[in-house]
C-alpha cells in the first residue's frame, strides 16, 4: 500500500473527497464492517502507475475505483509546441507497448488533412511492422499476464520473442521503442539491408514459439482456474462502456477496424478476426494467441509483398517528404553523412530545403479528422484539428488503454481480490497510453 | 452507408451538417444534444450506439470559444458521425451524456480536467489526470506549456529556468 488511508478518514480543505463513496451517509465516517485499501499506485500486478481504491469485505471486493494520471506526461498539450513530424515523437510515445500504432495513427490522420497518401512499399512496410509490433504487444500480456498468477516461465518466454522482435524493430529504426519511423507522408526510411533476413527467421520462429505457449497455458489447471469465469465483461455493458479490441470480440462482437474501416491497404489481406463467446479473462487469452497467429499471417502476406512493391518509401512532394537521407545510428536514426557532406558543402539550395523542412516542416490545412487504427487494445484514434499552420492546433488521442480502463469495476466488483488482478492483466491496460 | 448519404439522412434532424475528407460532422444546439444523440443511437439504420470518443478545443476570442466533439461509431453499420456542440467562454456547460453512454464518465472528466468544460449531470465530475488541487486548465490555449512551478503537497520548486543553477 502506496499510501496511508489515514488520509482518506477526512476530505482535506477545499478538495474533493476521493473516498466521499465509501462513507456512511449517516456519519460520514469511513464504514466499518468493511475495510477500504489502496492497490497501488506502485505494486507489482498494476502495470505501472495505476491505483485502485478497492473496499473490501473480507476478501471480496464490494467497490472498486481506479485513480489514474501519475503518468500524465502531456503528450497532447506538448504536440501544439511542435512541427507535425515531431508530433510523431511525441504520440509514439503514449502507449509505449505499441508505438507503431500511434504513430500510424497520427500520420494517417495528418495524410487525411494533407490530401495524400503513403507509397505502395511505405503501406507494406506499415502493415508488416505494426502486426509485428501487435505480437511483442501481445507477447507482454502473456508475460506480465502470466507472471502476476505465478507462470513465470511463460514472463521468460514471452520477454524473450518480444526482444528478438525489438531486435528486427532496432534494425529498422535504430530503436527498441519510441522509433518515429512512420512519419506523415510514408516512412522515414526504407528497410535496411539486413532486414529482409531477419523478419523471415522471426516469421519462421515464432508461429512455434506460439505452439508452446499454448501448451504450456491452454490446459493448464491453475491457468484456467485462475481466468475462467473471471472478470466477465458481457457484449453489452463492452459496448455500453466503450470497451475494445480483444476484451470486446472475446464477448462475441467481431468488432475490427482492420476489416470494418480498412485503412492502410488492410482490406487486401487476408486474415480472419478470432472471436469467443465467453467474455472472461481466458476467452481474452485464447482471443490473442489467435490473434498473434493471424498477424504473423498477415506479416507474412506483407513480406511476400516487399519484392514486388519497389519504389519510394515517402511521398515524392518535397514540401511533405523529409529530406532525404537517413542512415540507422546507434542512437537511432539520424542524418547520412553522405548527405550532411552534400548539404554542408556542395549545395546551398539543398541546405535551405533542409533547413525549412527542420524548423518550420509541412503545412497542414486547416480542417479536423479523427483517424481511427486498430491497435492490440482497441480502436486508437486520433482527433487532429488543423487551423493551417505548420503545428497542429490540437491532437487527441483516444487510447483504448484510457477507455478500457473504466470496465474495470464493472469486471471485479464482487469477485475476490486475487481476482482482481487476473481481472486488470486481461485488460493488458498500458498506462503510458491511460494517462498520456 | 457513404458518408453524403449518412449527412443526408441526419440533415432533415440536424440542419447543419457537412461531409469534408469523408467524414461527416453536425453541429448541434447543447439543448437538443441529448436527443440528438438519442435518436442517432436509436435509429434503425443509424444505430451509432457506440461512443468513441469526446473531446474539445479552445478557440480564444472566437465566438464559440469553445467546441466538444462526439465521435459516434456504428459497430454494425461500420460508419462513424462527430457531432460538435459550440459553448461560449463565459458558459461551458454542456449536458453530460454518461447516463446514455457509461463510456463517457472518464471522457467527460478528462475534458473537464483538460479545458474545465462542465458537463452537468455528471456523477462524479473531478479531476483525473491532473491533482485534484490543481489550478486552471492546461490544454487551453492561453494556458502556457510548461515555466509551471512543480510543487507538492507544502513545498514548491521553481520551474527548471528559474532556479538560478549554473
Amino acid at each position: 500500500m502506496a499510501r496511508d488511508t489515514s488520509d482518506m478518514s477526512a476530505a482535506r480543505d477545499g478538495l474533493p473527497d476521493e473516498a466521499a463513496a465509501f462513507r456512511d451517509a449517516g456519519t460520514g465516517e469511513l464504514r466499518q464492517e468493511t475495510m477500504v485499501i489502496n492497490m497501488g499506485p506502485q505494486h507489482p500486478s498494476t502495470h505501472g502507475v495505476l491505483r485502485l481504491l478497492l473496499e473490501l469485505d473480507g476478501e471480496t471486493v464490494i467497490r472498486c475505483k481506479p485513480v489514474i494520471g501519475y503518468l500524465h506526461t502531456g503528450i497532447e498539450k506538448n504536440t501544439e509546441y511542435r512541427t507535425w513530424v515531431q508530433g510523431v515523437a511525441y504520440v509514439t510515445r503514449a502507449d509505449y507497448l505499441s508505438p507503431f500504432f500511434n504513430e500510424l495513427g497520427y500520420c494517417l490522420g495528418v495524410e487525411r488533412l494533407l490530401g495524400i497518401e503513403a507509397p505502395p512499399r511505405a503501406q507494406v512496410i506499415r502493415v508488416l511492422i505494426c502486426e509485428l509490433n501487435r505480437v511483442a504487444s501481445h507477447l507482454i500480456y502473456l508475460a506480465t499476464g502470466g507472471l502476476e498468477l505465478g507462470a513465470v516461465s511463460v514472463m521468460l518466454y514471452g520477454f524473450r520473442e518480444r526482444e528478438i522482435i525489438l531486435d528486427l524493430f532496432e534494425t529498422v529504426t535504430g530503436l527498441r521503442m519510441n522509433h518515429a519511423y512512420i512519419r506523415p507522408g510514408g516512412v522515414v526510411m526504407d528497410l535496411p539491408e539486413e532486414a529482409p533476413r531477419k523478419i523471415r527467421d522471426l516469421l519462421d520462429l515464432l508461429p512455434h514459439r506460439i505452439d508452446e505457449y499454448e501448451t504450456l497455458l491452454d490446459d493448464n489447471p491453475i491457468w484456467r482456474e485462475r481466468n475462467e469465469g473471471v472478470g466477465v465483461l458481457s457484449a453489452e455493458d463492452a459496448l455500453a462502456l466503450g470497451v475494445t479490441g480483444p476484451i470486446l470480440r472475446a464477448a462475441g462482437v467481431p468488432a475490427d477496424l482492420r476489416k470494418d474501416m480498412p485503412y492502410g491497404g488492410y482490406e487486401t489481406y487476408d486474415f480472419d478476426v478470432p472471436v469467443r463467446s465467453e467474455a472472461d479473462a481466458y476467452a481474452r487469452y485464447r482471443v490473442r494467441i489467435e490473434e498473434m497467429r493471424e498477424s504473423l499471417k498477415i506479416a507474412e502476406q506483407a513480406f511476400r509483398r516487399l519484392d514486388d512493391t519497389p519504389g519510394p518509401v515517402m511521398v515524392e512532394d518535397p514540401k511533405v517528404g523529409w529530406p532525404p537521407k537517413l542512415s540507422v545510428g546507434p542512437d537511432g536514426i539520424g542524418n547520412d553523412p553522405e548527405y550532411l557532406r552534400h548539404i554542408m558543402e556542395e549545395s546551398m539550395e539543398a541546405l535551405i530545403h533542409h533547413f525549412k523542412m527542420v524548423t518550420q516542416g509541412v503545412q497542414v490545412p486547416a480542417g479536423e479528422v479523427y483517424s481511427a487504427v486498430e491497435s492490440p487494445r482497441g480502436e486508437l484514434g486520433f482527433f487532429i484539428v488543423s487551423n493551417g499552420e505548420h503545428r497542429p492546433y490540437r491532437v487527441k488521442i483516444r487510447d483504448p488503454s484510457f477507455v478500457n480502463l473504466q470496465a474495470l469495476p464493472a469486471m471485479i466488483e464482487g469477485y475476490l481480490v486475487a481476482d482482481s488482478i487476473a481481472a486488470n492483466a486481461s485488460l493488458d491496460p498500458v498506462m503510458g497510453g491511460v494517462d498520456r | 452507408m457513404r458518408p453524403e448519404e449518412l449527412a443526408g439522412r441526419v440533415r432533415p434532424v440536424v440542419p447543419d451538417v457537412m461531409v469534408a475528407r469523408d467524414e461527416v460532422t453536425a453541429i448541434v444546439d447543447r439543448a437538443r444534444l441529448l436527443e440528438i444523440l438519442a435518436w442517432c443511437r436509436d435509429e434503425p439504420d443509424l444505430e451509432l450506439g457506440f461512443l468513441s470518443c469526446i473531446t474539445a478545443t479552445h478557440w480564444p476570442e472566437a465566438q464559440p470559444a469553445f467546441w466538444v466533439s462526439y465521435e459516434l461509431r456504428s459497430i454494425a453499420k461500420l460508419h462513424r458521425l462527430r457531432l460538435k456542440v459550440g459553448l461560449s467562454e463565459a458558459d461551458p456547460h454542456v449536458p453530460s451524456v454518461t447516463a446514455m453512454f457509461p463510456t463517457a464518465n472518464w471522457l467527460e472528466r478528462e475534458t473537464f480536467d483538460f479545458f474545465g468544460v462542465v458537463f452537468d449531470g455528471h456523477p462524479d465530475l473531478t479531476r483525473i489526470m491532473l491533482p485534484e488541487d490543481w489550478e486552471g486548465h492546461p490544454l487551453r490555449k492561453d494556458e502556457p506549456l510548461g515555466g509551471v512551478p512543480i510543487w507538492y503537497h507544502g513545498a514548491t520548486v521553481p520551474p527548471i529556468d528559474q532556479r538560478g543553477m549554473a
